[in-house]
């Protein structure tokens, strides 16, 4: 469909709109081989032409992997696509006259900078907390000195590729954190470099998640469903599974 | 700027009580209760059935609704029971206002919950829990309450059973009456939806996620969220269609 | 300003060693003392960031997005060299630095580009160290792959997302020394100028992208790793928010930029869909480890394709021109990118292309998939495996190795891949060009350092592919930390930088008096428009091919768009708050000054190397012709409103014999 026409319906936070609100938008002339946000793009296009304050959402990489964008699309984070971020979502899925809502992600951990925008600082502050391996720049030993389980690195890789975008929480009915904690402290559980330190990392990332107003996981799985990497459950499990042994079985007493 | 403002928890609560009310910790008292209390369920039921196996008019349910008041074992265990029913539901209502608080104020307008592999049950399973919650006090005023607190019950006249009461006479004339069984039987469906994400969901909050017995986890989590309260439901029903003749 | 390439005397197999070995440290209680701003967080940034802080500098890291982890490095796709040879097949730190000199077309330096082989391998062991999953095979042991213009497999990856993971190893390690209170860092920040003292770079205006606020920040050294330029072009692979704007501020305060018409034309990206277009999308070079290029060898059939009468599957092998093969039977389909993507120019120019724009090649995988299902059949006993089961096993094989790259082909082309053959053409890349830097990656402006594509050092007139991430981390984490102390081992005695000082006084109200200009033109086209003009006006003149004329046309162009955009641009919203397209204005601002200088470059060099084609200079079966007794310098550019000026950095290339190029 080369000319099709649409009611946006965008929330307007900041600027005018102090409290924020929905706003009615139509565009015509979308073309099904743009991409959402190119849509967007045409419509800020107008706006601005009209003068009138364009639509504030975040973008970057446009291929799926820089994590920036975060969009609501009509109750979907990332828009009804699974395994797709908003940016690689193309309006061929959408028809003529199609009313569109777009929200912005909602947690009180994400408070909203403006219209669609919000802040994400809760994550990094999750990962300063310990998603990292202790290991300064020069003290590497050789690539291949620890072999590695090809099945395994590839789990762990599965784990690893969350781009950070915030979906989980968007999605999650708890606004809960879980998924994405539970990726990085599962990647790095299961590559002997990161076992090391794998007790206190996990104490510490999920003080973290709590003091940052995450809500509490109750496994609805709705993070995997709507997560741009597709990203399992099961990382949550083995999040759970390295909390109870760091607490219960290590003598350490405090983290 | 995002630096660090990690916000310890202090020293006075020790580290099990900081385990505790994590946010891994809250879950966890929710996973062990839950399955305490699906275990309880079982053994519940196989005492309840005891109305109605045998047409004894009450032998068999009183008995050994006197062995279970009175047994010391059983009478410690029950209050751990209550306990941990109140427990569950406290830290279940913690979880949801906590949960709520998190969203923050301003509500999504459309929300589409899709999940991957979680059931409807696991999104409303604070709701559902309040209904359970509600059905649980009636229960308890009804039976429970009367057993201990009411005058009007009349004995269980059998050899051995010195002082005990005629039960299975309370339940029965309860169940005389159709509004009842309804309550009950709808009060099932609510505990069955409950059940059926909650069962696999003490398991995988336990970390207990494995590729190849996961799948039974939950096979057995749905057998046993329609088995048993099914089996409760049945026994009202059976009770009323007795008194009425049809059975 | 002084202009000297500083390379250390010696065997060049030793000069690292033995300069690492003298070079002037800084004791670490003076280390506690010294501040250094580093902008950008991408693998060059983020490492240096992290290992800077692991010294004990005082670091101060910024970045424009909101996290560090977004850095753009984190969609490089393919993969990393590094001289392991795990595979024993042959390689090694000569030969990956023989590589990259001949596949920058000999307009590199060579000490700098030995140094980077050099350290290549440490890359990969503080990398598997960091925990980044790079995929292995069934013993444990780290996997490689073959990428273009080499003749081994030296390229590691992690699926087809080797950027991002090497990315989140180092914004890891970064937040680690966050945590640890050794850097500190500013997102949402965004560099708007160069603070200079006494001839000496000392600070940076910063802009608070949340609040608008523009800040003072004063340190011993600055380092940028910002980057590269490509979205100059407007439709790049880069991400939109990637810009040239740091090292440009940096140009204007004296620094020189190095060979800025060196653009890298990557051959397979998604092609243009139409005018709404914002941005193209790359399809990994390690697709042409096992897809195979070609057009239909006559007009006729390309005609219908088209016009949608046929598709690529109409086309009877016969019929079909493998170019590639036919032309460069050694390599094949894995020349190198500046190679291939002139190759697709050709064919298309001939009228062989085959999407509606007419700019489209085919890169087909049916070949890889009969042979990889016959082999897996094979390993399975199947003996007697029918066509269709074949394919299904060959199906599933590219599917494990590519999978990833295949969906989201899928996704923005609504085409299947595994069906279809795919439709690639070439699309902007990557900046080989960029500040100049000496050997210890030190500007021309003393104190101002600059690393990863920000500069200009390594790949001369052409990237290798999988370099870009090895040329990155090689800088953050293992050059840059050694080299920058021959700097602030002098800057010892001057303990404290004040912000507060009239030179930064004065360059904060230079940068808030250039924001009200551009908020007060209150014109009529968006930033946006006049950056996707500029960006038609690059790809014609200065793109795939250029010559004399069309350079003068188009910086004649851009000086015409400047003019309009300082008198005519509109930027909504205010200047004291989050406003992305006050940002956008800024940016374009500075790349419409940066286009101009690309244009004078490519028209100084009369000569066709790399990615740098000139038509006038092009052998008679149409390949480059490199001219290396006149043009093998390096042009250094210092910037002048009105005319510029060109420096030379001689090339002196004592190890390797300049030859002609060739893949046949």
């Amino acid at each position: 469909m080369e000319n099709m026409k649409l009611k946006l319906r965008i929330w307007r936070q900041g600027g005018k709109f102090p409290q924020g609100k929905f706003v009615d938008y139509e565009l015509d002339g979308v073309n099904d081989h743009m991409s959402f946000l190119e849509m967007l793009d045409v419509l800020n296009e107008k706006l601005i032409n009209k003068k009138e304050d364009p639509i504030a959402f975040e973008h970057d990489c446009r291929e799926g992997i820089c994590g920036t964008c975060s969009l609501v699309i009509n109750g979907y984070p990332h828009g009804p696509m699974q395994q797709t971020t908003a940016c690689q979502l193309h309006m061929r899925h959408f028809r003529d006259g199609d009313t569109i809502t777009i929200e912005p992600w909602r947690s009180r951990a994400f408070p909203i900078v403006k219209d669609l925008v919000v802040n994400r600082d809760s994550f990094d502050r999750i990962i300063q907390a310990g998603g990292f391996i202790s290991v300064d720049t020069g003290q590497a030993q050789d690539g291949n000195a620890i072999p590695i389980e090809k099945d395994q690195a590839s789990h762990a890789f599965d784990a690893a590729t969350c781009i950070g975008c915030g979906a989980c929480v968007a999605a999650c009915p708890n606004a809960s954190a879980m998924l994405f904690v539970g990726a990085k402290v599962s990647h790095l559980a299961q590559v002997p470099q990161g076992k090391v330190e794998a007790d206190s990392r996990v104490q510490r990332m999920i003080a973290q998640h709590d003091a940052e107003g995450f809500g509490r996981c109750s496994n609805i799985t709705a993070c995997e469903a709507e997560c741009p990497k597709g990203i399992s459950v099961e990382h949550i499990a083995r999040l759970n599974r390295q909390y109870i042994a760091s607490t219960l079985g290590s003598e350490k007493v405090a983290n | 700027m995002a630096t660090s403002t990690a916000k310890r928890t202090g020293s006075r609560v020790g580290w099990f009580g900081k385990f505790l009310t994590s946010s891994i910790g809250q879950k966890i008292i929710m996973s062990l209760t839950g399955l305490f209390l699906i275990t309880f369920l079982v053994v519940h039921l196989i005492g309840n059935l005891q109305l109605i196996m045998s047409n004894d008019d009450g032998y068999a349910f009183n008995s050994y609704a006197y062995f279970m008041t009175n047994n010391p074992v059983i009478k410690t265990t029950s209050i751990l029971l209550y306990a941990f029913i109140v427990l569950h539901a406290i830290q279940g209502i913690l979880l949801w206002s906590k949960n709520r608080k998190a969203r923050g104020e301003q509500r999504y307008a459309v929300k589409v919950d899709r999940t991957a592999g979680g059931s409807k049950s696991s999104i409303y399973m604070g709701s559902l829990g309040m209904v359970i919650l509600a059905f649980i006090i009636v229960h308890m005023v009804q039976f429970w309450g009367q057993m201990h607190f009411s005058e009007s019950i009349g004995p269980f006249e059998a050899e051995g059973y010195e002082g005990a009461k005629d039960l299975y006479a309370l339940v029965a004339a309860t169940y005389e009456n159709i509004g009842m069984v309804i309550f009950y039987v709808v009060a099932m469906i609510f505990i069955a939806f409950h059940l059926w994400h909650g069962f696999q969901s003490a398991f995988q909050t336990l970390g207990l996620n494995h590729k190849k017995y996961t799948p039974l986890i939950k096979a057995v989590g749905y057998v046993y969220s329609v088995l048993v309260p099914l089996g409760f439901a049945v026994i009202p029903i059976v009770m009323y269609l007795r008194h009425q003749g049809v059975l | 300003m002084p202009f000297q390439s500083n390379v250390p005397p010696g065997e060049l197999s030793e000069k690292w060693k033995q300069y690492r070995s003298s070079m002037p440290l800084v004791a670490p209680n003076n280390k506690r003392r010294l501040e250094v701003i580093i902008v950008g967080t991408g693998l060059a940034g983020g490492a240096a960031a992290a290992t800077f802080g692991e010294l004990g500098y005082k670091v101060k890291v910024f970045t424009f997005h909101d996290s560090p982890r977004r850095a753009h490095s984190i969609a490089a796709q393919g993969g990393i060299n590094a001289a392991k040879n795990y595979q024993n097949d042959g390689d090694s730190i000569y030969r990956l630095f023989y590589d990259t000199i001949k596949g920058g077309d000999y307009r590199s330096r060579e000490a700098n580009v030995h140094r980077l082989a050099e350290v290549s391998v440490n890359i990969i062991d503080q990398a598997v160290a960091q925990g980044v999953p790079f995929a292995r095979e069934y013993g444990g042991l780290l996997s490689n792959r073959s990428f273009g213009g080499v003749q081994v497999s030296r390229t590691f990856y992690a699926r087809g997302q080797t950027g991002q993971q090497l990315l989140l190893g180092a914004y890891q390690s970064l937040s680690r020394q966050i945590s640890l209170g050794n850097v500190q860092l500013f997102n949402r920040h965004e560099m708007i100028d160069l603070v200079m003292e006494d001839g000496k770079a000392r600070g940076i205006i910063a802009r608070n992208l949340l609040t608008g606020e523009t800040e003072r920040h004063g340190a011993h050294a600055v380092v940028l790793g910002t980057g590269g330029y490509g979205n100059v072009f407007y439709l790049s692979t880069n991400a939109m928010n990637s810009n040239g704007s740091a090292a440009w501020r940096a140009v204007k305060q004296g620094a020189y930029m190095a060979n800025p018409c060196f653009t890298q034309i990557h051959p397979t990206c998604i092609p243009v869909s139409g005018e709404y277009q914002s941005k193209l999308t790359l399809m990994s070079e390690s697709l042409r480890n096992d897809g195979r290029v070609w057009v239909p060898k006559s007009q006729e059939d390309a005609a219908a394709i088209r016009e949608g009468r046929k598709t690529g599957l109409d086309i009877a092998e016969q019929d079909r021109d493998y170019y590639l093969e036919r032309r460069y039977p050694a390599f094949g389909n894995l020349v190198p990118r500046d190679v291939a993507s002139r190759a697709a120019k050709t064919a298309c120019d001939e009228g062989l292309g085959v999407s509606p724009t007419g700019l489209a090649v085919y890169l087909d995988f049916d070949a890889a998939i009969q042979r990889y299902g016959k082999s897996r059949a094979h390993s399975l006993n199947e003996y007697n495996a029918d066509d269709l089961r074949i394919r299904e096993l060959g199906v599933a094989v590219i599917e494990e190795k590519y999978g990833n790259l295949f969906e989201m082909y899928e996704k923005i082309t609504g085409e299947d891949p595994y069906v279809m053959p795919m439709k690639i053409y070439p699309a902007v890349h990557y900046t080989m060009g960029g500040l100049w830097v000496d050997y210890n990656l030190q500007t021309n402006v003393p104190g101002l350092f600059a690393i990863g594509e920000a500069n200009f050092s390594d790949h001369g007139a052409n990237r290798l592919g999988a370099s870009a991430l090895m040329q990155g981390l090689a800088d953050g984490y293992f050059v840059l930390p050694y080299t920058i102390g021959t700097y602030l081992s002098q800057e010892i005695r001057n303990p404290v930088v004040d912000p507060d000082g009239p030179a930064f006084r004065a360059a904060e109200a230079k940068s808030q008096e250039r924001i009200d200009r551009l908020m007060n033109i209150n014109g009529t086209k968006s930033a946006e428009a006049f950056h996707r003009e500029l960006g038609k006006i690059m790809w014609e003149y200065c793109g795939m091919a250029r010559n004399a004329e069309g350079l003068r046309k188009g910086r004649k162009m851009i000086r015409e768009l400047r003019q309009e955009f300082w008198s005519n641009v509109y930027v909504p919203g205010r200047i004291k708050e989050y406003n992305p397209e006050l940002e956008k204005a800024l940016r374009v601002a500075d790349f419409l000054e940066l286009g101009e200088l690309m244009m004078l470059d490519a028209l100084d060099r009369n000569e066709s190397c790399g990615g740098h084609f000139r038509e006038e200079y092009q052998s008679e079966d149409g390949e480059a012709l490199r001219r290396d007794d006149e043009y093998a310098y390096v042009s250094a550019w210092e910037w002048d409103d009105t005319e510029p000026v060109l420096h030379k950095e001689e090339l002196i290339f004592e190890n390797v014999e300049l030859k002609t190029r060739s893949y046949k």
